[in-house]
């Protein structure tokens, strides 16, 4: 009796992959260019600074916190980067504007992990914070590269080692590293300890504020380095690069199968999730469709994918009780 | 036929099936009009399921619900309310922000036209219900701003808006104090009075035997039997129920003490406890006693480091500590086992190994990884020391009954080898059998020289493991006792405020 399953059917806990698989054997009966390795490494190539924004996301969702400045976040960075790059050259460009975004993380990280204010409205504040940061940097100009072929800075969005794009190199190995991190290290432990249920881990000794603040200070991080991969693809940068990025950053990471409430998760699983936005969009595009209906198509997997998700915890599809 | 002589409510040969689990097997159960039937079992032998089967939540796989000779199906609690079947649950359900009226018929807010509520009727009615309860409150008064135990008044009256023909109490008493549990069964008994069936599910024993004409009792989801409460014993009982005697014994043996390992001298905080002065020896159990709100839990809050004290001075090992931090408290030795496991002792949906090593994780470490080996070690050292059952320490722990629960919380804190432990509340709401086995385990920890603080508002369990009580009221030390000069009624003076200057 103490054996209750935590799962429903096998099929509904793996929604995610039997969705994933249904829509990949769908475009490719409907577009030969669908399956073609060229297709597959550019939509990989483009899903890069996603996925790379949503491996930090995921980590602050795990920890029972959201993160929505994520998208302005990236227009700051990327127009600073870009900026500085013709000002102080690329090899201080970079730095400088990894720790100026580390600050803006770690502001978000102060206001909800260390005053514990409420993470929807502190990171909502600061996407319209930031962009208003951003536009008072650049005085409301578009910035951009001179020199586009004479910098090493490209290796980073239009390089390719051994033949794979750069921008699949960073995401695949910040994928990985940070799923060890967060899967074999303790400080992965103690997120998910943290998002599972903070009291219990102030009660275990888990410096909660601490873990909190880190994992912002990780989620500016991977958007410093989605905009070095932005800034160095673009060769330049409108004020607004990103906007919109973070519900698409949040849709991949709820796609994913990370729970909103925090306490689990998966950065595996959020590159699932990112990837099958990322095909999914790119199907529309080669069926013909216009651009747009990749948001309407995007919502609908997200909700059937969260449907799955909890009628697996449930067993069943429909429950009049939680 | 008259409703006297048929059973309020009959379930028959109810199966309820989860992947991979047969909760429930072939349960019988019956309830007669004006009759209190206890449902007994250890946690997790099916009592909730059964209930919730009852209650429409849950639906059986196989066997019959009859309501008065009719059989039923019901999918929805509100189907089973229309039948007269209402659940009183162990957690409140209420919603704290609306009014205890709009609360009591929550879902059936009597309408005017074009769907407005009729707030005249629904006081009125509200008000009736109440006062047949006899609550001190008005309907309008908002839930969030009444006491558990008035809390609690609302939700039995809830289950009052329909005739109701069986009510279901669940745990009723696990957050009441003495008084306000007199009020309870008070009303049960004019319940009873009224023809209501009423099924009783508790693990205090001493209620059952109190209140209860018949007990039923669970094991492994299976029916054992049912007892009639006037010719059977708590032995009776308890051996259908986990399938053994129970050893209320205590350990005779005269236990020896060791150094001084934790002092506490006139430590204060304002609003909360004041002059408090105790010290724990090796081999020692202090228990502490007395009632909900005497301030124990914010001195056990305090010594872990909590909360910060206002005045005094704190000892460990004879040297003067400041503990500003859980961290502070654990790297002192100091255990604290919390009286919530469910909020503060653990994280649910996490594994078992997982949370039973979550204190020293970043000590278990090989390089930079958390050592597997090394906390399968110390799960498995502890499982089967404290017996802990579960299928592996993959098992999320939300889904180990509450004795097991709590016996993973306390081998969290045994595995930090601590030199002082705190355990508060550690029993509550665990079957008898989990509960003589901690009990026991509390024991033999301070035969092994632990110096051990346990708080507890039940008196058997204090008098039973401590060596020394030392009795709170309002947040003061009213008296301190050996475990052989103390008799109840002057531990129920001590906690009650009362002072004697002669030991009773």
């Amino acid at each position: 009796m103490t054996r209750l399953k935590a799962g429903g059917p096998a099929i509904a806990k793996q929604g995610i992959l039997v969705a994933f698989i249904v829509f990949m054997i769908a475009f490719s009966l409907m577009s030969d260019r669908f399956l073609s390795a060229d297709n597959i490494m550019s939509v990989f190539r483009q899903s890069a600074i996603i996925g790379v924004m949503a491996i930090g996301v995921t980590i602050v969702v795990i920890g029972g916190n959201l993160d929505l400045s994520v998208g302005s976040m990236l227009s700051f960075a990327t127009v600073l980067v870009v900026d500085l790059h013709d000002k102080i050259g690329p090899e201080l460009a970079i730095p400088v504007m990894v720790l100026a975004t580390l600050c803006l993380g770690a502001i978000n990280g102060f206001l909800i992990g260390i005053l514990r204010l409420n993470s929807l409205i502190v990171t909502l504040g600061m996407l319209s914070a930031i962009q208003g940061l951003v536009l008072i940097y650049s005085g409301g100009q578009n910035v951009d590269i001179v020199d586009q072929r004479g910098t090493w800075f490209a290796i980073f969005g239009r390089g390719a080692v051994f033949g794979i794009a750069t921008p699949i190199i960073i995401f695949g190995a910040l994928a990985l590293i940070f799923h060890v991190i967060m899967t074999t290290m303790p400080f992965g432990r103690r997120v998910h300890a943290v998002g599972g249920n903070p009291t219990a881990s102030v009660f275990s000794g888990i410096p909660r504020s601490r873990v909190v603040f880190m994992t912002y200070l990780i989620s500016a991080l991977c958007v410093a380095i989605a905009a070095i991969i932005l800034g160095s693809r673009v060769m330049g940068s409108q004020n607004n690069v990103g906007q919109g990025y973070e519900l698409q950053v949040l849709a991949a990471v709820i796609l994913g199968g990370t729970s909103l409430l925090g306490g689990s998760g998966s950065i595996l699983r959020t590159v699932l999730g990112v990837l099958m936005l990322a095909f999914i969009q790119n199907g529309l595009i080669l069926m013909g469709q216009p651009y747009y209906t990749q948001w309407l198509v995007t919502w609908a997997v997200i909700i059937v994918a969260v449907w799955l998700d909890v009628a697996a915890k449930r067993g069943r599809l429909f429950s009049p009780i939680a | 036929m008259s409703d006297a002589q048929q059973p309020a409510l009959r379930l028959q040969g109810i199966v309820k099936t989860f992947p991979g689990v047969r909760a429930l097997d072939g349960v019988d159960f019956e309830v007669m009009p004006g009759e209190v039937h206890a449902l007994l079992g250890e946690n997790g032998a099916g009592k909730s399921t059964l209930m919730k089967v009852l209650a429409g939540m849950y639906q059986p796989d196989d066997g019959k619900i009859i309501i008065a000779g009719r059989p039923v199906r019901m999918t929805t609690p509100i189907e089973a309310k229309a039948e007269g079947v209402v659940l009183i649950h162990q957690e409140l359900s209420l919603v704290p922000e609306m009014s205890a009226a709009e609360n009591i018929y929550l879902g059936e807010l009597p309408r005017r036209s074009f769907g407005r509520v009729d707030w005249k009727t629904l006081e009125e009615r509200s008000n009736t219900i109440l006062k047949r309860l006899k609550c001190s409150f008005r309907s309008e008064v908002t839930v969030a701003n009444l006491s558990i135990a008035n809390q609690q008044m609302v939700e039995i009256a809830r289950a009052l808006t329909v005739d109701a023909r069986v009510v279901v109490f669940d745990e009723p008493t696990a957050s009441l104090t003495d008084a306000e549990k007199v009020v309870l069964f008070d009303i049960i008994n004019d319940l009873k009075a009224q023809g209501v069936g009423i099924v009783y599910i508790s693990h205090r024993m001493d209620e059952i035997f109190t209140l209860s004409d018949r007990i039923t009792v669970l094991r492994d989801g299976a029916y054992r039997g049912t007892l009639t409460t006037a010719h059977t014993n708590e032995d009776e009982v308890t051996r259908l129920m986990i399938g053994r005697s129970l050893d209320l014994s205590r350990d005779e043996a005269a236990p020896t003490f060791g150094k001084t390992m934790l002092e506490v001298r006139n430590m204060g905080c304002p609003g909360l406890y004041k002059d408090i002065s105790f010290s724990v020896r090796e081999g020692e159990v202090v228990g502490f006693y007395g009632l909900v709100g005497a301030g124990r839990t914010e001195i056990a809050e305090t010594l872990f480091g909590l909360r910060k004290p206002a005045s005094g001075e704190i000892r460990v090992d004879g040297e003067p500590v400041e503990i500003a931090s859980p961290r502070d408290a654990i790297a002192l030795g100091i255990s604290l086992v919390p009286e919530n496991r469910k909020e503060q002792g653990l994280v649910l949906q996490m594994n078992c190994r997982d949370n039973m090593t979550l204190p020293q994780v970043q000590d278990l470490t090989a390089g930079p990884f958390v050592s597997q080996g090394a906390e399968l070690a110390i799960f498995d050292q502890y499982r089967d020391r404290l017996a802990i059952k579960t299928p592996s320490w993959k098992q999320p722990v939300g889904v180990l009954s509450g004795g097991n629960q709590q016996k993973i919380v306390i081998g969290k804190w045994l595995s930090m080898q601590p030199r002082v432990l705190i355990v508060d509340e550690p029993t509550r709401g665990i079957d008898v059998g989990s509960k003589s086995e901690i009990h026991q385990l509390l024991r033999e920890l301070a035969g092994q020289g632990y110096a051990v603080i346990v708080i507890s508002s039940e008196m058997p369990e204090v008098l039973r493991v401590s060596d020394r009580i030392v009795a709170m009221y309002h947040g003061r030390i009213m008296r301190e006792f050996g475990i052989h000069e103390v008799t109840e009624d002057s531990l129920v003076q001590a906690i009650s405020g009362i002072r004697v200057d002669e030991p009773a």
